[in-house]
């Protein structure tokens, strides 16, 4: 039983039609001739259909390795060609609750670039404060370079307020980035009526393949590069064009946003009777995030008096695949950023667990996990925290 | 049974564990991040949970078959092992980092939680071996090949501990037989250097990792009759036995090399002579704790033989043991050397033995020098 969508989810039968077919031809479609054209002309399509979901331009996609490679170059290229027009820009406004793709790009440019970074605080459901917003482009409009919120949180699914965030940036003119990898495909995302100078999508969260995205980049909007090379996408991104990763990745975006409305409406009761049958086995458990303003296939939860990673191992062992929520190094579990931001403490923190629907969810799915819940709670509990006094007999017992 | 095998990354637990699930066990594999902040990559022998070695063990567990995760025990591990080995270096003794690991960290703290969450026994890649009697009674002997035995770092265990541990490598005639054996079943660890020196200063460079974290202050070198011979930028940074690093500009009246017979730490002194003088004879120890059921004479307070082991790889020396009990109840081993070892410093365990079976071990408190009663006890 596999609940963790947002993490990447099957690929859709749209995606895998188109992938096989382009994956069987060959061309590179920055080429001349005849293959060159014909990949070319694939690319191109695929450009406009997944402009059409987006709400974007064509010209205003610039294909990527995904939703990573996209942010980095939105927020460094952004920090670069502001700072470099005008010295004085070196502030960056960051949410606290950034996807690290986001959030470590944003610490490196702190740490090389003299970037200065000030991380705006979200409410305990994990909504940027926009009154912390507007004071700080109020108090330093002239020094900032930048503002970056995603559009919804991987750990809480907590939708931000995109739209009022652009209205106040563009009384001062500053350019707004936001991560939508969650929201796009999930919520309605339409990248011109957001007011963001860009936005960043991922192929594999919508029902496409792994190693595809791209960065929308309003037309107007000036972006140093990131990495060098021929420049194949509008001289902003270098490196040969994936021509059945973004065949497949228009694919799925066409089809997750055709199916949006009724889609939408079937996660999100399908997530409501997780969440009252997560309630009804667990009373203990903590819904974690907004009850509206929420992705249709998030359930994040914390457990009091457990590790996530040992409900995770036991939900695991049941057959059922969930996650903690938050990046690891190395699969080292660390309380989770988003959680500490939103005010909980990193006891209550340790005990996240994200459950995500998806395209493929059953309501078999969530009676597994409703079944499966009890007996791994009651169990990870008894195993607690590991910084907890060990009650096995040891050689030291009653000595140190 | 449900088994845990902890996994380090390296090709004995690799083999323990693929052995585990040959033996039909339900296996589940454990990396224990044991370091707050670790490295990307292993350099050698050094170093320990790096993400390099996560990975290895990740590999393991996929070419295995089986479930693999991540556990987190590097605060545990800073208290009970790593504050603990500064503090004993402080007070001016000789620990033993990896018996603690074993006591505190593996046989405690993941068996614990291995057990509440289901799982029977903790698997390890030790050289050691764990007999289960009839009555259901559990004996910890030395490994099959003495050369990679480690049934001493496992000596601290108690029977309850014991109860619970799997070492598949017990019966293994060599290391080289486990790396042939990773080889062939597909392990891509099995020609990974063997982990050296303390997992938790990379460098291997105790004295200055211990010199970053110990405050440490000038004070003299003394010969055995008193007299200053030199001076030394911190005693608690000194072990007995050692030889090097003295820095005594005046060689000694004989011309034989110094050690470091004693530190002193409350004075500040270390006590330095001739290596003759680092005999000894007799050893008491606390914090005794035994490896299974004791044996009848530790009630009784008989002397009893045995073989005494005071270093991992050190040899055994025939000894003569008897447990003395103190007003609290608390037991003290005291074990007669039939023949005197050398450079036994405080802080350091003993293991006693009979035959290949381990029997139980203490914290040596005390030695008794040969050749100058007059420390007797040593502290």
């Amino acid at each position: 039983m596999y609940l963790d969508h947002a993490a990447t989810t099957p690929l859709s039968a749209p995606a895998l039609a188109a992938l096989t077919t382009e994956l069987s031809r060959s061309g590179n479609p920055s080429s001349l001739h005849g293959s060159g054209r014909r990949a070319r002309r694939v690319v191109e399509d695929a450009r406009e259909t997944l402009a059409r979901a987006a709400g974007a331009h064509a010209s205003e996609v610039i294909f990527t390795s995904g939703g990573t490679e996209a942010d980095n170059l939105a927020v460094k290229g952004l920090f670069w060609a502001r700072s470099d027009a005008d010295a004085r820009r070196t502030r960056i406004l960051c949410s606290a609750v950034e996807h690290p793709a986001v959030q470590d790009a944003v610490e490196w440019l702190e740490r090389h670039e003299g970037a200065d970074v000030i991380w705006l605080p979200v409410t305990e459901e994990g909504i940027v404060r926009l009154d912390v917003l507007e004071q700080e482009l109020d108090a330093g409009a002239d020094r900032i370079a930048l503002v970056t919120v995603m559009w919804a949180n991987n750990e809480v699914g907590a939708l931000q307020p995109v739209a009022d965030i652009t209205a106040l940036a563009a009384r001062h003119g500053i350019p707004v980035h936001s991560d939508a990898v969650q929201a796009f495909g999930s919520v309605p995302v339409s990248f011109a009526d957001s007011g963001l100078a860009t936005m960043a999508v991922s192929g594999h969260k919508i029902g496409g393949p792994v190693g595809v995205g791209a960065l929308l980049v309003g037309r107007a909007v000036k972006l140093t590069p990131v990495q060098h090379g021929g420049g194949q996408e509008r001289d902003i991104r270098s490196g040969t064009l994936d021509t059945a990763g973004i065949a497949a990745f228009a694919a799925a975006a066409e089809g997750a946003v055709a199916h949006l409305p009724a889609e939408s409406q079937r996660l999100v009761d399908l997530r409501d009777q997780l969440i009252a049958g997560v309630g009804r086995v667990v009373p203990e458990a903590v819904l974690r995030g907004p009850r509206v303003d929420r992705l249709p296939g998030n359930a994040h939860f914390t457990f009091p008096g457990c590790e996530g990673d040992s409900l995770l191992f036991l939900l695991d062992m049941a057959g059922v695949e969930s996650s903690t929520g938050s990046a690891c190094t190395a699969g080292v579990p660390r309380p989770s950023h988003v959680l500490l931001a939103m005010g909980l403490s990193e006891t209550e923190a340790r005990g996240a667990q994200r459950f995500s629907l998806g395209h493929t969810s059953t309501p078999e799915d969530v009676d597994a996990l409703v079944a499966a819940l009890p007996e791994a709670y009651e169990r990870a509990r008894k195993a607690g925290m590991s910084g907890q006094a060990s009650s096995i007999q040891t050689a030291g017992t009653g000595f140190s | 049974m449900r088994v845990l095998a902890a996994m380090s990354g390296g090709v004995d637990s690799a083999v323990a564990a693929a052995r585990a699930v040959e033996a039909g066990h339900d296996v589940v594999g454990v990396h224990l991040a044991l370091s707050r902040m670790p490295g990307t990559l292993r350099t050698g022998s050094r170093g320990c949970c790096t993400i390099e070695d996560s990975r290895d063990a990740w590999r393991a567990c996929d070419i295995l078959g089986i479930p693999y995760y991540v556990w987190d025990f590097s605060e545990r591990f800073k208290e009970d092992v790593v504050d603990d080995f500064i503090a004993e270096y402080a007070a001016g003794r000789t620990p033993n980092p990896c018996m603690r690991c074993n006591e505190r960290i593996k046989f405690a703290a993941l068996l614990e939680k291995a057990l509440a969450l289901g799982f029977d026994a903790v698997c390890t890649g030790h050289y050691a071996k764990v007999i289960e009697n009839a009555d259901g009674s559990r004996e910890l002997h030395r490994a099959a090949d003495w050369a990679k035995d480690q049934s001493y770092v496992l000596g601290v265990l108690t029977h309850e501990q014991l109860k619970h541990s799997m070492f598949p490598l017990a019966e293994t005639p060599s290391k080289a037989e486990v790396r042939a054996e990773a080889e062939r079943r597909g392990l891509s660890v099995a020609n990974k250097p063997d982990s050296h020196d303390i997992c938790f200063i990379p460098d291997g460079d105790t004295r200055g990792w211990l010199e970053e974290r110990i405050e440490l202050s000038e004070g003299n070198i003394v010969d055995v009759d008193g007299e200053t011979i030199g001076t030394h930028p911190g005693a608690n940074a000194f072990t007995v036995g050692q030889r090097k690093g003295l820095k005594l500009g005046r060689p000694a009246p004989d011309g034989k090399p110094r050690f470091v017979l004693e530190i002193r730490p409350k004075e500040n002194t270390v006590v330095v002579g001739p290596e003759r003088m680092l005999a000894v004879d007799q050893l008491r120890g606390i914090k005794v704790s035994w490896a299974g059921l004791p044996i009848p004479a530790v009630d009784t307070g008989e002397e009893f033989d045995c073989m005494a082991q005071v270093r991992a790889h050190g040899d055994p020396v025939d000894a003569r043991a008897h447990v003395e009990r103190d007003e609290d109840g608390r037991e003290h081993l005291v074990v007669r050397l039939i023949e005197p070892m050398r450079g036994v410093a405080p802080g350091q365990t003993v293991v006693i033995y009979q035959g290949t079976r381990v029997l139980g071990q203490a914290t040596l408190d005390s030695a008794r020098s040969l050749e100058r009663p007059d420390l007797a006890p040593a502290r």
